[in-house]
């Protein structure tokens, strides 16, 4: 045991100090003085003059929980994280099991293909899918043409810019939990599936009677986990809708930015942030709830 | 091969072909039209390929919007994130691994408590802090925070969790500091995770946008994401010359993860699978 019995502090704190010490200071710490933050009035004015901040207590969360706009927001996020999460794990299981399979040929390309989105920059490749979408010049709608379907606003109706943004991280983010999905499949036994096969089970049927059940674990973490990080958007609409039309993009970080860095209410701000939080422990819970062991 | 076998294997890999173009495709379009003339990129029928490949977008970016000096900030605050980074996460995740003193395990379980956290609930205390160090518009501000990470101090744990302690014992006796066996045992030992966590590192640096956009103030400042996002702004209409910028941007890191694409892979399998 090294350290033990010896006089001062133990060589171990030292090497974790550093990395303690900035966690701390510029994680840990503002995460409490969030809390405190959401129960003042900081605004512009205090930012110059710290006096004129106040104690409100729950004001700034009875005003958020009243604002029409923080629901929409609520709404939008869910929405996208509901229909965004699991539309990426399919994607990213389909793409898995392509890769994974014994016909296929190239799989390391394909792998480092189906990886490439997602390593690219969010705000370069939503400018690019921003144009894609447009309505009159965007590739998208000129193929849809062809197949017959009517020019889509995309990014300019309210009913289509949050599956527009889906989408499009669908397209940036299922590489990852691909790779994920590939060492799930690669730890089901060879033997369930052979089994299964000279029991004359289609390929349909092994899928679901075999890969699915083997998998479930992996995919509920992987679903869960996606939905937390989906719940943070906000580079996406920053960059292709503002936020618009009509809010119908608007996340609850976007609208957290706006409210603290846009017009500098900080306190309205912190409560926002707050309710966010409580909302990714929600989804913490679910996570460890459904698969007790993945999480460990 | 029976008929049914070579059937079910045109049809995979097929399958994987218009998986693969749809993956590719977007990246694709904005290299095409990165190179096609103003005006270009906006014709009905569209054009997919320039007929006439110009340069003079990326001419005009890094001429007349300067776009070179984006690129430059953003390379140094990249770099020089990812090499203390790697210093302060490593030493924290082979201590957690390997070394035993008290209080050891408590605080690795609060550090564990807080990965459930997310950034933004930090961000605005955070905004102030900095702001009282007086590091906004300044790289501090942008570097600082985000040095040492939870997540990288997990991946070295993890990955140091697997040296002999005879290993470490055997430097010990031979006199070896503790400072001294990090340097020549263990670091050598942990290489590959090392490789795993830099590049994760700078790649999450190269293209992090809203911190950045929240503590830059001054244009001449802005890393290239914060940039161009500025810039879509102003010439949302020149989409040529857009889609060079995103050409700019995205091209570092797609090469960088090209050549290294080994260790970002194993860094995905190790963190989220055990």
């Amino acid at each position: 045991m090294s350290g033990k019995g010896r006089r001062g502090i133990a060589p171990g704190w030292w090497f974790v100090s550093p990395a303690l010490l900035l966690i701390v200071v510029f994680f840990l710490g503002p995460v409490i003085a969030a809390v405190g933050l959401s129960f003042t009035d900081v605004d512009l004015y205090a930012l110059a003059d710290w006096h004129a901040a106040r104690w409100v207590g729950f004001r700034n969360y009875s005003r958020v929980l009243h604002e029409p706009l923080f629901w929409q927001a609520m709404k939008n996020t869910l929405y996208f994280a509901i229909v965004g999460g699991p539309l990426t794990v399919a994607a990213s299981l389909g793409a898995a099991m392509l890769v994974n399979a014994r016909a296929v040929r190239w799989k390391g390309t394909a792998r480092a293909v189906f990886f490439a989105p997602f390593v690219t920059t969010l705000v370069a490749v939503a400018i690019v899918w921003r144009y894609l979408y447009h309505p009159r010049y965007g590739l998208f709608n000129w193929m849809l043409g062809h197949v017959g379907v009517h020019q889509i606003d995309w990014l300019g109706d309210p009913r289509w810019a949050m599956p527009a943004i889906i989408l499009m991280a669908t397209w940036k983010n299922f590489g990852y939990n691909m790779l994920i999905c590939i060492a799930g499949l690669q730890n089901i036994p060879r033997e369930l599936h052979e089994a299964a096969a000279l029991d004359g089970a289609t390929p349909w049927q092994r899928f679901r009677h075999v890969t699915l059940p083997m998998l479930a674990p992996t995919l509920f973490f992987v679903v869960v986990v996606t939905m937390i990080g989906y719940l943070q958007l906000f580079t996406e609409p920053y960059v292709m809708t503002q936020g618009g039309p009509l809010r119908a993009t608007t996340s609850l970080v976007l609208y957290m930015y706006e409210e603290g860095f846009r017009w500098w209410r900080l306190g309205v701000a912190a409560a926002i942030a707050f309710l966010l939080f409580i909302l990714i422990v929600l989804f913490t819970l679910l996570q460890r709830r459904i698969s007790p062991k993945a999480a460990a | 091969m029976s008929d049914r076998d070579r059937g079910s294997r045109i049809l995979l890999n097929g399958a994987l072909i218009v998986f693969g173009a749809m993956s590719l495709f977007p990246l694709l379009w904005m290299l095409s039209a990165s190179f096609m003339a103003t005006g270009e990129a906006t014709q009905l029928p569209p054009s997919i390929i320039p007929h006439h490949p110009t340069l003079e977008h990326y001419r005009d970016l890094f001429g007349r919007l300067a776009l070179g000096r984006y690129a430059l900030n953003s390379a140094l605050v990249a770099v020089v994130t990812t090499v203390c980074a790697l210093a302060i996460n490593s030493a924290a995740g082979y201590a957690f691994a390997k070394l035993r003193f008290q209080g050891r395990d408590s605080t690795f379980r609060v550090l564990a408590a807080g990965l459930a956290i997310p950034v933004q609930v930090a961000m605005l205390p955070l905004f102030l802090l900095v702001k009282s160090l007086g590091l906004v518009n300044n790289y501090g501000g942008v570097i600082i925070p985000g040095l040492a990470s939870i997540f990288g101090i997990f991946l070295v744990r993890q990955y140091a969790l697997a040296i002999p302690d005879d290993l470490l014992d055997a430097a010990r006796i031979d006199g070896a500091s503790e400072a001294r066996v990090f340097w020549s045992v263990v670091l050598p030992t942990i290489q590959p995770v090392l490789a795993t966590l830099a590049l994760w590192t700078f790649l999450a640096t190269w293209n992090d946008f809203m911190w950045p956009l929240i503590v830059l103030s001054d244009d001449r400042k802005y890393t290239l994401p914060v940039a161009l996002a500025g810039l879509v702004g102003e010439h949302a209409q020149d989409v040529e010359l857009m889609m060079a910028g995103a050409v700019i941007t995205v091209l570092p890191v797609l090469i960088l993860f090209l050549m290294l694409q080994r260790y970002y892979v194993e860094g995905v399998t190790e963190g989220s699978v055990k």
